[in-house]
């Protein structure tokens, strides 16, 4: 089991999150073809060693957090509320 | 010159019994070459049935398959070797029948006893949503021509008596999907096998050889790097199931795939007193009873991706509870062993099978949790891609432009659990 420390609630074992998958940014929606929506929507980096990917504090804060952990090992580099990220 | 390996025969075992000599290894050890009609990058079940296959069907032999460790190390070699076909799609069910044919076939076929052992699949309903899903799954399956069925509870206590079948658990079971064909198999056996097969045919087996590269001129394919050094081919096939994104990157070619581990146990032998495959998908969880009378367990995949096949104990408290609100009588039997393998997830549960944008350079992935069964069928189908360079009707809908056309596969249903 991994523990995430999560910024809000400390230390906690990941079967409290759900895990959303890497992170990637959305195309603007107005402005995109069917071709970058299709490529947003399945392809993955899939990366095997540093990923940046979000979780969701499901049965604690219910925040979201961005969380950079290696595929490889599972050790977690750094957990940040996604707000707090964007400011 | 002698036929290699010597054929296994009732006579031969006699035979090598009595004089207590070696048995022959049952593939040979090469050189690399520095160049091949087709190179295979993963000594897992798909690459070594796709050499089998170009060599047997097709006389295509100047092949190598390139492992990084042991052939069937992978994967191939961490399942719970579950074979069935009873999917949802018409699409997804002919393709996992023609594997069931095989399969039927592969011993002797391959003069190799894969202990292919047909005690049934069933799959049990919880709820009416799932029963009505089984009574679809079971009308297209029929359409097949796939032997499938709904049955009721008292049919599923006949089959498997020791399933509580009472209003005691907190989920009752309402029905079961039966289909009789379907079963367990001898993973290694199907390894050893294909890889016997494959190089008394021809083909080269490279243990310990890793793909660190790959040559691509203009839009083709032209050769790999490797740890042993460089290889020239016009052809490589990606059969690397958890690690094919990596793979699939080193020809610039991007794949809508996520690695996952899943992981399995096994309980210490006992009598046999469980005769079909039995899954649960409400209590994510299925269980068989082997050969040796170890009790086989699995569940879905790890929550998060990785490739890491480290086991976790939040896995085995869970499938644990699970499997005796199943089976309450099991209670006091103890845990061998557990492990995990790494999973080539994508996003509708189907595999992606086919040519890619760079030329040459061929993918068979997308194995997820299921890939197993396949690997005859899809090893055939490759083959006969590969060397026909058309791609055969079995395998149409499984290729890589379905992900820009939107004409997505709907296996999700009959593939996450029940593998
Ligand atoms: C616990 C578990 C239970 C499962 N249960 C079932 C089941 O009941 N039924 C079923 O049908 N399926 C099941 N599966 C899925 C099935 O095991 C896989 O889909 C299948 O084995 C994939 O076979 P493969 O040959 O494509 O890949 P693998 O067997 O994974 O082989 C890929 C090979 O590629 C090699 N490789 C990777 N990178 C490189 C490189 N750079 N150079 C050279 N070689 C490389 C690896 O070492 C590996 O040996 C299960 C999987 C797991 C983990
Ligand atoms: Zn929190």
């Amino acid at each position: 089991m991994l523990v995430i420390v999560c910024p809000h609630c400390g230390p906690r074992n990941s079967n409290e999150f759900s895990f959303l998958g890497e992170r990637s940014s959305r195309p603007a929606v107005a402005t995109t073809t069917p071709d970058e929506w299709r490529r947003y929507l399945y392809t993955k980096d899939n990366a095997a060693g540093s990923q940046l990917e979000r979780w969701f504090h499901v049965s604690g804060c219910r925040r979201f957090l961005d969380v950079e952990r290696d595929t490889v090992t599972n050790e977690i580099r750094s957990v940040r509320d996604v707000a707090e990220d964007a400011r | 010159m002698a036929r290699y390996p010597s054929r296994y025969s009732a006579l031969s075992l006699l035979r090598k019994g009595a004089t207590r000599s070696n048995w022959p290894r049952a593939w040979r050890h090469h050189e690399l070459k520095s160049s091949y009609d087709v190179v295979i990058i993963g000594g897992g079940l798909h690459g070594l049935a796709t050499a089998y296959y170009l060599a047997r069907n097709h006389g295509i032999t100047n092949v190598a398959v390139l492992e990084k460790a042991y052939i069937g190390g992978g994967g191939s070699g961490r399942n719970t070797a579950i074979v069935r076909s009873n999917y949802l799609t018409p699409e997804g069910s002919a393709f996992y029948d023609r594997s069931v044919q095989l399969y039927e076939g592969l011993t002797e076929d391959l003069n190799f006893n894969i202990m292919f052992e047909q005690r049934g699949h069933m799959t049990l309903a919880h709820n009416d949503a799932s029963l009505r899903t089984m009574r679809w799954r079971a009308e297209v399956n029929k359409l097949g021509g796939i032997d499938s069925k709904v049955i009721s509870p008292a049919e599923v206590k006949e089959l498997a008596p020791a399933i509580d079948i009472s209003d005691r658990p907190r989920y009752p079971i309402h029905g079961a999907l039966w289909h009789p064909p379907g079963g367990i198999v001898r993973h290694d056996a199907v390894v050893w096998g294909y890889a016997r097969g494959a190089d008394a045919r021809g083909a080269h087996i490279h243990q310990g050889t890793e793909v660190t590269g790959i040559d691509v001129a203009g839009d083709r394919v032209i050769g790999v790097q490797t740890s042993h050094g460089p290889v020239a081919t016009p052809i490589v096939i990606n059969c690397t199931a958890g690690w094919s994104t990596l793979i699939a990157d080193m020809a610039g070619v991007q794949l809508p795939i996520t690695t996952r581990p899943l992981q399995a146990a096994v309980t210490e032998p006992v009598q046999p007193f469980l005769d079909p495959v039995i899954v649960s998908g409400t209590l994510h969880v299925y269980v068989s009873q082997t050969a040796r009378g170890e009790l086989v367990f699995g569940a879905s995949v790890d929550p998060y991706s990785s490739y890491s096949s480290r086991g976790s104990l939040g896995f085995t408290e869970g499938l644990a509870g699970h499997v005796l609100e199943l089976m309450p009588g099991i209670s006091k039997m103890r845990l061998l062993r557990q492990w995990a393998g790494l999973c080539d997830m994508t996003p509708d549960f189907g595999p992606i099978i086919g040519p890619t944008p760079v030329d040459g350079f061929y993918v068979d992935v997308g194995w997820g949790t299921y890939g197993f069964k396949a690997g005859p069928v899809a090893g055939e189908q490759v083959a006969a891609m590969v060397a026909t360079g058309a791609i055969p009707e079995l395998i149409a809908s499984f290729g890589l432009e379905r992900f820009e056309e939107g004409a997505l596969t709907a296996e999700k249903g009959a593939a996450a659990v029940g593998h």
